[in-house]
């Protein structure tokens, strides 16, 4: 059979799997639509806010970026990791309590506001309108290279996949569907990776491998003193030692946890199950099952690095192995023979400064997608990878199309519009809503404002972190919080955030005028103090909340009541 | 400042010192090892495996920890729910 047949093969089988379950556990109600009824098991929800959490972004470009990047990847990993204990700790068992389907609605009740809630449901559209672009630029470039076909065309049988399940099915269909998509990607993730530990480490298990021997030369040496003499042979910094400064490593990470804590579609997810012992017992499976991928990333990206060079650089056009042509076809590797001598040379900053030239050029992506070729593995197995892109893409797109539909039908249209919406009009809303957004979504996915959306997705963190996260902690953690601090706080925290990065990204900042060293990508963590302190400045200044937000406060703080 | 005479308010506290100390490790981990001491964590702990310390726990142990710490934080909270009687009951 031919790599064509295999990834047909997969990918029908995968959407048909979708699909099916969609439609075996479609909504029929708002409380199934928003929150899948509320009885999903803590272990299933795991499954499925893993897969919601992880984009297509995560899957296919992260490994790369840790290849490239060393320990300076790191911020990644600890950053999309960490957050969730914060998420855990601080904010999802309480809002659980609390009861209602969406966090504009806590931000709302909570702070007694109309206006409130309606600062909450912008940052909400704004954060996840922004995220989902990503993602369905991701499925048509993906569909576009398996099947030739152009991206518009890839993007929106994206599109419609996606309105089948989530705009139909509602929270019900994706969360049975992503607990679908969880396995296959958690089994293509993985599965290279364990064969390319065998082959240079003879190791079965990556994480092992990756702290063992390289067992590819004699003697075999340590696998990370291997890479790093690679890397300095050639011209790189360390693979071990990092070139951000410690305080932007700092903030960025800390940037990157206050805003998972902060994002809307991962908060939601936890609203799915039972009650709040459940929620805690959840968020364990969920980072568990996070962790299979997050811990398997830096090995992919480690080992890769090492492959890749070792059978690229310093050969010769006969000694090139055949998947680079492939690669060189699609445009995700290139060589230049600058210096004329017929031979790869792939070279850092170090030497290029010595004069010597770099040859090669890839992009991030081709870690995770060229590891079986370079590994050598059977066809079935990339196209399992392919499958598990698309589910990575798709799972996450949905999970965010369901918040950007109840945002409009529920936080917009029942609560601040028009309440006396009846339950089965508010659902039509919703699915109204979910097709206007998949359309604006599926526009920008085929017509990509330039840098724009890939800037912006690592920025709606910063965002993120600003605004939601500290005032839904403030709002559990503080009875004297009232809504002109949390007004004030939001918006001077998404302020001064936004202003931040749009003067450095837009207007042409430069590095030498950057507050305190911090790069845009981490001000999100000193928007949040900014966030903090207004707050805390307005409420103390301002009438304390009314008696029944206190009572109200002491609800969301204790379990099993229900006065 | 928060009331402590209540069963309730006794609960809260309880939660309190139990985020603060999860917290303080969750900090200890990754923010801590993996970038603040990495350096001296590097030089003078022993290696994991062949990896060092400081470089390990930011791509691999810090996971490892927050996954522990919210085990830990499931059943502290368990604990504490039984302890003063705040419970759910089953089925709701």
């Amino acid at each position: 059979m031919s790599q064509d047949t295999w990834n047909f093969l997969f990918i029908g089988l995968s959407f048909a799997l979708y699909i099916g379950i969609a439609f075996k556990s479609r909504a029929a109600s708002t409380k199934e639509y928003y929150i899948a009824g509320g009885g999903v098991s803590p272990f299933a929800n795991g499954m499925a806010t893993a897969a919601d959490w992880m984009s297509a972004a995560t899957f296919i470009s992260m490994a790369g970026v840790l290849a490239v990047d060393g320990y300076d990847g790191s911020r990644y990993l600890m950053g999309w990791t960490g957050g969730f204990v914060l998420l855990t700790v601080l904010m999802v068992p309480f809002l659980r309590k609390f009861g209602k389907a969406t966090v504009p609605d806590f931000i709302g009740d909570r702070y007694y506001s109309k206006a409130a809630r309606l600062v909450a449901v912008i940052c909400a559209i704004f954060i996840c309108l922004t995220y989902i672009m990503g993602q369905m630029r991701g499925v048509g470039v993906v569909f576009s290279q398996l099947f030739n076909i152009g991206i518009p065309l890839g993007v929106l049988i994206g599109a419609s996949i996606v309105f089948l399940y989530a705009g139909l099915g509602g929270m019900k269909g994706i969360t049975y569907t992503q607990v679908a998509q969880y396995c296959v990607m958690a089994f293509s993730y993985t599965i290279p990776a364990i064969f390319i530990a065998i082959a240079m480490t003879n190791n079965v298990i990556p994480q092992l491998g990756f702290i063992g021997e390289y067992t590819n030369s004699e003697p075999a040496v340590p696998f990370l003193v291997k890479l790093n003499q690679i890397n300095a042979d050639l011209g790189f910094s360390y693979y071990t030692s990092g070139s951000l400064s410690r305080i932007d490593m700092f903030c960025i990470t800390a940037a990157l946890m206050c805003g998972t804590a902060g994002l809307p579609h991962v908060i939601v997810r936890f609203f799915t199950v039972k009650n709040v012992k459940a929620v805690r017992t959840s968020a364990c499976w969920t980072l568990s099952f996070i962790a299979v991928i997050y811990l398997t990333a830096p090995t992919i990206g480690a080992f890769a690095r090492v492959n890749l060079i070792e059978s690229l650089d310093g050969k010769n056009k006969e000694e090139l192995p055949s998947w680079f042509a492939q690669f060189e076809e699609t445009k995700q590797m290139a060589w230049e023979d600058k210096n004329g001598d017929g031979m790869v040379q792939y070279r850092g900053p170090e030497k290029i400064k010595a004069g010597e030239e770099n040859e090669l050029t890839f992009g991030k992506d081709i870690m995770v997608m060229a590891n079986p070729h370079m590994a050598g593995l059977p066809q079935w197995v990339i196209a399992l990878l392919m499958a598990g892109c698309i589910a990575a893409a798709l799972s996450t797109a949905a999970g965010l199309l369901l918040v950007l539909s109840t945002s409009i039908s529920h936080d917009l249209m029942k609560k601040v519009i028009k309440p006396e919406l009846s339950d089965k009009e508010e659902i039509r809303w919703a699915r109204g809503a979910s097709l206007g957004a998949l359309l604006v979504a599926a526009y920008f996915g085929i017509n990509p404002p330039s840098t724009f959306v890939a800037k912006t997705v690592a920025f709606a963190f910063g965002l993120a972190a600003s605004s939601f996260f500290p005032t839904l902690v403030m709002g559990i953690f503080s009875r004297r919080m009232n809504k002109e601090g949390a007004i004030a706080g939001m918006v001077a925290g998404i302020t001064f955030t936004l202003g931040y990065i749009i003067y450095f990204q837009f207007m042409g900042g430069t590095k030498d005028q950057y507050l305190f060293g911090i790069s845009p990508e981490g001000i999100g963590f000193l928007g949040m103090f900014v966030n903090f302190i207004v707050a805390a400045v307005v409420a103390s200044l301002t009438p304390k909340p009314p008696e029944e937000i206190r009572e109200l406060i002491e609800r969301v703080r204790t379990p099993g009541t229900n006065s | 400042m928060e009331e402590t005479n209540t069963a309730r308010g006794r609960y809260w506290q309880a939660n309190l010192r139990c985020v603060g100390v999860l917290l303080t490790i969750w900090f200890f981990v990754s923010y801590g090892s993996g970038i603040l001491l990495r350096d001296w964590l590097d030089a003078n702990f022993p290696k994991i495996g062949t990896a060092p310390f400081g470089f390990w726990m930011a791509q691999q142990g810090a996971i490892i920890s927050f996954v522990l710490i919210l085990i830990v934080y499931a059943f502290w909270m368990k604990k504490l729910d039984t302890q003063f009687e705040v419970d759910e009951e089953e089925g709701r």
